[in-house]
């Protein structure tokens, strides 16, 4: 069977590279503490040494619109392009090429399917930066096939709370079912406290630094109880408007289970707090 | 008034860079050849019927009027990338980054502490 060689949860700022790479007089002040963080993330996956990358996002309008809008889907693609026009050229992101893995996608989507998750799926799908970030972050030689697992934490109605942590559950079955000797890494992205097009946007934090700071308490001691009597789509909503992309945290937690993370860090940013949590469900990485 | 149809105007035009230049330099114009020919487009084949702009809707989208889109429950994260693509250059050569999306920001003031409106499409009559 496979092994589950880490899982990682992480928030996806979009101008990560761009603030890491400008020239350094250009760069904001925490450009370098900022990199140091994410390439000691970075390692937490390496030194799992995956072979096949489960990753979890969810498309910012992107390729998906209002008349059509997945509430769950798997790629299932034998690649996949990744960044938009819209994404080069607000975030200055490049382009990439992943290479997909239709058999443990194929195994999953039938395995979800077994287990109560009607998914939708496609086999044209163009990554966005809720994959490509983490990417950026975690695997930038971009070099191991990817399942890409979206999710919607961004248009009601959205599923709840426990509907994330439930999923997460299934995939965690599927893949130590997985008739492979490979070792498969499940990499999401969301956010903590987040506001967007509001009055709450671009502060010197995040719009809710109480809910960051229990939050990054909760998934790092694997505190799912605590999670789900605390954060309802009311109480994300009052953390800020977008604070709904915490749910694929929780997700991620429903990967590793709940258990208390191996690694985690957080940096308070302009206006979020970043945080990377890393579980090895397995024990810790050779 | 059909949030779906705002939506859609912002989706369509943010992702195409010719679209968005001409949404800059004349909106009026861009909104109205949107509305004969684009916006009704299913796909390259289809034509939908259903939808239209209210006057205020198609005023909001041609005054750039993020703060009535905001009321109208125009999604967040569209209305906030369409009009970075439009207005953060200009802001950031004359105030500096987040400039605008600090302007922004503080034009929604009065709704800080407040229920926002809802970005869901549908919802029940306010009673």
């Amino acid at each position: 069977m496979a092994t589950l060689a880490a899982v990682l949860a992480t928030t996806h700022h979009p101008f990560y590279l761009k603030a890491t790479t400008a020239p350094p007089e250009q760069q904001m002040p925490q450009a370098p503490e900022w990199k140091r963080k994410i390439e000691a993330y970075r390692e937490t996956l390496t030194r799992a040494k995956p072979d096949i990358l489960v990753m979890v996002g969810a498309d910012h309008f992107h390729q998906f619109f209002l008349d059509n809008y997945p509430t769950f889907l798997i790629g299932k693609a034998p690649r996949y392009d990744a960044t938009f026009y819209n994404e080069e050229r607000e975030f200055g992101i490049p382009k990439y090429v992943l290479e997909g893995h239709e058999e443990l996608s194929n195994f999953m989507h039938q395995g979800l399917m077994d287990r109560g998750f009607d998914f939708a799926f496609s086999h044209e799908l163009k990554l966005d930066h809720s994959i490509i970030c983490p990417i950026i972050t975690t695997r930038p030689d971009a070099d191991l096939p990817v399942v890409p697992i979206y999710t919607n934490i961004f248009v009601p109605p959205l599923p709840s709370p426990k509907r994330f942590w439930d999923l997460g559950r299934a995939i965690r079955e599927i893949i130590d079912e997985y008739p492979s000797d490979q070792r498969i890494a499940a990499v999401g992205s969301g956010h903590l406290s987040l506001e967007l097009g509001g009055p709450r946007q671009f502060k010197e934090t995040g719009p809710d630094p109480v809910f960051d700071r229990k939050a990054i308490e909760w998934l790092s001691t694997g505190n799912i109880d605590a999670i789900l009597e605390n954060v309802t789509h009311d109480s994300m909503t009052k953390s800020g408007n977008a604070t709904h992309g915490f749910m694929d945290l929780i997700l991620m937690l429903g990967i590793a289970g709940p258990i208390p993370t191996a690694y985690h860090d957080n940096l308070d940013l302009f206006h979020t707090m970043e945080a990377y949590f890393t579980w090895y469900p397995e024990g810790a990485a050779a | 008034m059909s949030k779906y149809y705002v939506n859609k105007f912002l989706f369509t035009v943010d992702r195409d860079p010719d679209l968005l230049r001409r949404y800059k330099d004349d909106p009026r114009s861009l909104v109205a050849s949107w509305e004969q020919s684009i916006g009704p487009k299913l796909n390259d084949a289809e034509i939908s019927t259903v939808n239209f702009l209210t006057d205020a809707e198609r005023e909001a989208l041609i005054k750039h009027d993020y703060v009535t889109l905001f009321e109208m429950g125009a999604h967040f994260f569209l209305s906030l990338t369409i009009f970075i693509a439009i207005y953060d250059e200009d802001y950031m050569t004359k105030n500096g980054p987040l400039s605008f999306q600090r302007e922004f920001a503080e034009k929604l003031q009065h709704w800080t502490g407040k229920d926002y409106p809802s970005v869901a499409l549908w919802q029940a009559a306010a009673r």
